[in-house]
Formats: structure tokens, sequence, C-alpha cells
């Protein structure tokens, strides 16, 4: 199915391209997507970023977008757009890494934008967000709302980012509460909605009384709103699920910086680069902070600052691993970025071991 | 632990009772000889109208409705496809679920990330009280006590009626079936609407009640699980209605399992369920005596001669 809605999508473009070819000469931007443009998590998230492009640059800048691009299957989607002048292409998955890099060989005069990847070339610029650090702050308020000292973590696929995710979260519920402990179970899936479901399910039942995930549905959300207990957003600003459960949601935000670089296209200063930035750049937002007392929602706030003005981290050394050494600080006070980026342990306190 | 036994039995109904509605339906439709791989169409295509309609009626028995009625739609095409053009089952199946997938998109495109308020459990008098399975067993969603009262139904009337023995004829031979002047393909066009009704109900339930939410793919492969319970079955209705709480069962007893950091890998538990249903199948096939298993012409075309 994806792959024949990749292809009608291709030939559509091609067709619409094709059309357009005398019109003034205008920048074309050209996105690809993992999922639908309507998962309302990350590749909704996306595409609100290619919106803004089009709303910041009026009549400069013409954007496409093939959604629902299978990573295995992405070169001939990605080398569509470059054969169609498209001068500057965003692909918004980690498996689009090795495609990105092949097809930028044969279109030297492109530019290529690879979302969450760490390998780059002259024209291909990669970028991702520190989502870690609306962990922390989640994880200071359900340190402080959790009666139970017992939080249930519903967690994707046990991959550095989702590793790093629970280490901050955890160690920004334990700095409020040490009695406190995450429960973690693993969906190894990044969407099923009913498996999800499930486990925000199973961690209730053994005592969790706050949710939090790593997954792309609103189904733990919904579930812990269900059974009165309280959780957070993800990817998007999920209020509309549990309007009195939510406690807040953490947001991607790709619209400044797709912004940013196409200004720089079309300023002729595009570089390749690294980009990891995260609540400073605005390339991770806070929701509202909603139905929690005043003083945790003031603690929010106050992180959320300190985070933005650099003196709090969810990483400040020393950070500690599982098994009791002291993880060497590359980063002057606090971990590194590529520390950070390629976490494969848990940090003290967590119980249980990462799936291998 | 007695606060959450019921819970957790809960959880465990509400995630065979999809599976096992879909199962009940492709299970009519194989003893009637045709084999549908198009059981994630219809339902991801039940889940999507189930919804849409839900949402536009504000009600959610409509919406139920709704599912059942656009599963039973994509089951007409197959049917004119399979039983009148005589199609390869197999590839039609196959289409009929990338079909599926697409049409849901189209159909719930305005709907995705609408919420919609739970239905009213329902419970029954009396029964209800009992501890710990009473609140399990008795107190649960509408479509939960329907898909038993389906289960009753199917087993009833294909083991008992002349309607039953006439479809499992026309399963087992159709040659044989049609010589005795059945007729053969009224009766899998039959069998295969109401596999389609039942795949659409499964799906509506997935939107509606197990999650309730509209998003693409959100079946995630639920109606191949349906498929392999119906060969899990055997033919035996009460064997699907064990791997389906079997499987269940498992699902949820894994993630518990991890939850509880008890330090087995995550991905061999979630493995659990489809290794422990292979074992149950195997372990029945070992120590039964040689069952009836699939009908005798399942997937063959038919082409009556005139």
């Amino acid at each position: 199915m994806v792959r024949i809605s990749t292809r009608l999508a291709a030939f559509a473009l091609a067709l619409g391209l094709s059309g357009a070819a005398g019109a003034q000469e205008k920048l074309k931007v050209g996105f690809i997507y993992v999922g639908p443009v309507g998962d309302f998590g990350w590749s909704y998230q996306h595409d609100q970023g290619r919106k803004a492009i089009e709303a910041a640059f009026p009549g400069k800048v013409e954007t496409s977008f093939i959604e629902s691009v299978p990573e295995a299957d992405s070169e001939r989607a990605i080398e569509q757009l470059a054969r169609t002048g498209h001068k500057l292409i965003f692909t918004t998955s980690f498996g689009y890494m090795e495609p990105t890099l092949k097809v930028a060989k044969k279109y030297p005069n492109v530019m290529f934008e690879h979302a969450t990847g760490y390998k780059r070339d002259r024209n291909v610029a990669t970028y991702s967000a520190k989502f870690h650090e609306g962990r922390y702050i989640i994880g200071k308020i359900a340190g402080r709302m959790t009666k139970t000292n017992t939080i249930g973590y519903v967690g994707a696929v046990p991959i550095p980012e989702v590793i790093a995710g629970i280490n901050a979260f955890y160690l920004g519920a334990k700095s409020v509460n040490p009695d406190v402990k995450i429960k973690i179970t693993w969906v190894n899936e990044w969407f099923n909605p009913g498996k999800e479901s499930d486990a925000a399910k199973a961690l209730m039942d053994q005592g969790a009384d706050i949710i939090t995930q790593h997954t792309d549905s609103p189904a733990p959300l919904q579930q812990a709103a269900a059974r009165g207990k309280f959780a957070f957003g993800q990817a998007s600003d999920m209020t509309r699920f549990a309007e009195k459960h939510i406690l807040t949601s953490i947001i991607d935000d790709w619209a400044p910086y797709y912004v940013e670089r196409t200004r720089a296209v079309l300023e002729g200063k595009w570089q390749s680069q690294d980009v990891f930035d995260g609540l400073a750049k605005g390339k991770v937002k806070m929701g509202p902070y909603v139905n929690m007392p005043d003083d945790v929602k003031r603690l929010a706030e106050e992180t959320e600052k300190a985070i933005i003005a650099g003196t709090a981290d969810p990483f400040l050394c020393p950070v500690v691993a599982q098994d009791g050494r002291t993880i060497e600080c590359k980063g002057g006070n606090r971990l590194s970025d590529e520390q950070v980026v390629g976490m494969n342990y848990f940090v003290q306190g967590i119980e249980g071991t990462i799936p291998k | 632990m007695t606060e959450t036994l019921p819970l957790i039995l809960a959880t465990i109904l509400t995630a065979a009772t999809p599976l096992m509605i879909a199962a009940l339906g492709e299970h009519v439709v194989e003893r009637a000889g045709v084999i549908n791989l198009g059981v994630e169409g219809m339902m991801i295509v039940g889940a999507a109208s189930g919804f849409a309609v839900a949402v536009l009626a504000d009600s959610s028995p409509l919406g139920l409705l709704a599912g059942l009625l656009a599963g039973l739609g994509l089951a007409v095409a197959f049917g004119l496809a399979v039983v009148v053009f005589a199609t390869n089952q197999v590839a039609t199946g196959l289409a009929l679920t990338i079909l599926g997938l697409g049409l849901a998109g189209l159909v719930g495109q305005g709907f995705v990330g609408q919420p919609r308020a739970a239905m009213a459990p329902l419970a029954i008098p009396l029964l209800a009280e009992i501890p710990v399975v009473g609140p399990a067993l008795f107190t649960g969603d509408p479509v939960f006590f329907l898909s038993l009262g389906l289960v009753a139904l199917v087993a009833f009337v294909l083991s008992r009626t002349r309607l039953g023995l006439l479809l499992r004829a026309a399963g087992e031979n159709q040659d044989s079936a049609h010589a005795l002047g059945l007729p053969v393909m009224r009766l899998r066009f039959a069998a295969i609407l109401f596999g389609g009704a039942m795949a659409g109900l499964a799906g509506a339930y997935l939107s509606l009640i197990y999650t309730r939410f509209w998003s693409p793919g959100m079946s995630a492969g639920r109606g191949w699980i349906a498929l392999a319970l119906v060969v899990f079955a055997g033919g035996k209705v009460w064997r699907l209605v064990f791997g389906a709480y079997l499987f269940g069962g498992i699902t949820v007893a894994q993630l518990h399992a991890q939850a509880g950091a008890i330090g087995l890998p995550s991905q061999l538990l979630s493995a659990l369920p489809y290794v422990m249903t292979i074992a149950a199948l195997l372990a029945l096939s070992l120590g039964g005596r040689k069952g009836q298993g699939a009908a005798g012409s399942l997937g063959q075309p038919f082409v009556p001669e005139r």
C-alpha cells in the first residue's frame, strides 16, 4: 500500500512540476516523510515545518512532500524530488541516512538535510533535537505528582534516543523525589495503538499512577485518563485526547529550523553542518502545564527556564551508570552531545536491563 | 492482587475480542471453502468508517454498525471477484488488504486525531457482583458480550443446522456439492459477506473501544493474526476462542512480566504470544486424533460445469 501511494505521489508530483517548469524561478523545497502527515505525531510536526516555510517566503518558495515512504525503499522517492528541480530536500527519518547520501552524490547542486542521522557530506547536513530536555522537565513533574512513587514508562524500541530519554526522565524525577521508581515496558514498535494501550494498562496494574511514553500514538495517554491517572503528550500537543489528565506535552517544533535553512539557500549561504539543539532554540517546546498544583507548575517553568539559560541540564556531571561506573565528562560540566546521542546504558537507580 | 486481577482480566478480554470476532468471520469463510487474505484490509476500513460515522452521528453504536457495513461492502467486492469471476483467492485477498489500507486512509482523512468518549460499560445484574471474576467478566463493553453470542451462534449454525451442513459441504467438496444441486456459489458468497461484516466490526472495535481514536495503520497486523487463529482453530470454534484468549492473555502477561522487571529480554517476551500459540498448536495436533483441519476445497476457484 505504502509503496503504491508513494509511487502515485511521485507520479503526481512529476506531472505537477513539469507543468510549472516555465513559471518564475522559485526555490523548490521537498520533504520525505516516514509516516502519513496525519499521524498527529512525528510526520505531522515535520509537515507543520513545511507549511511554515511557505508562510515565511510567500511567492519565493514552492514546497512538496511525499508521505509514507518506507525507509528501505526511499532512494527512489528522494531522487524523484532531486530530479524534479528541488534544490533543498529534507529527509525526516533515521533510516533515510544512506539513501540520502547516495542521492546527494549524484546531485551535487542539491542541498540535503537529514533528520536524526550522523553521516554528513558536502551537500548533506544533519539535524536533530534534544527531546531529552523536555523529558527531564516531565520527569520532575511526575516525581512530584506521583503518590505511589511508581511511574510507568511505555518505550518503543531500545535505541539511544529512547534510552537517553528514559535516563533524563528518571534523573528529573529522582531530583525531586528520591524514592521514585520507574517501570518500563517495551512495545518493540513505534506505532501500534492497541499494544501501547495494553502496555499502559499493565504499568498501571503494577502500581504506576503516572504514565509517560516514547511511542507515537496518544493511546497510553488516553488509557491513563480512562483510569483517572495522569500522563504526558508526545511529539505534538495531545491535550484534546485527555484534557483533564494531561500534564503537559513535549512538542517537536521544526518550523524555525526549516525556515532558517530555507533562508540560507535563498541567500546562498547554505553550508553542511550538524545541529543538535532543543528548548533554547525552540526546536523542543513544552505544552501548557496543566492539571497540577501551582508549586509543581512553578518548578516545571523554572526548570524550563534554567535549561534554556544553560544552567540546568539532564546530564550534569557526575552521571553514574547503572553498574556504578561514573561516566567520563566530555562536555565541560555535562555530558557532550555525542555522549547523549550514543547513550546505551541506564543511569544508576533504574531497575531492569536494556534489551540488546 | 484482588483489586488488579479484574483489571488485568479486562485488559486481556479487550485485547482478544477484536481478534476473536475477525477470526470467527474468517472461520465461516474458510468452512465454505474460500480463503480471504483481505481480513486486515476489511478490518482497517471498518476502523476508519466506524470512527467517522461515530463522530458524525455522535453515536458509538452507529459507528460499530457502520464499521460492520463497511467490511461487508469490501466483502461484496471480494465475493464478486472470487465467486462470480473465479479469480485466484490468494491474490484477490492480498489486493483487498492493499485496497483496504488505502481506502481507510482516505475515509479517515478528516478524522485523524479527533478524540471520542468511551462507550458506557454494560454490567450484567447480579453476576457483576461476584468478587474478582464478576467485574472482569460481567462488566464490559457491549461488543464483548456480543462476541460471545456470535461464537455460540456460529458454533450452533455450523454444527447443528441444515445451513451449516450445506455450507460445510460446499467447502469440503465443491464438485460433489454442486452435483447434489447445492447452490455452492450462493453459499460461499453469503459466507464471505459474513466474514467481511465480522472483520469490519472488529475494526470498528479497535477505533471505538480498544483505543478511541482513528489513525492510519492502527490495525497493526491484527487481521493477519486473526487469519493465523483460524489455522490454529483447525475447524473447531472452541479452539478459535481458546486461541484468541491465549494469544491475548500472553500478550498482556508479557507486558506485566516486563514491568515487573523479571530480567528476560523484552524482544523475547514480545515474541512469546506467537511462540506459545505455535506451541499450543503443536500440542493440540500431537495430542488429538487426526482432526478435520482445513476444508477440502479450500482456496480452489469454483467454476461449475454446465
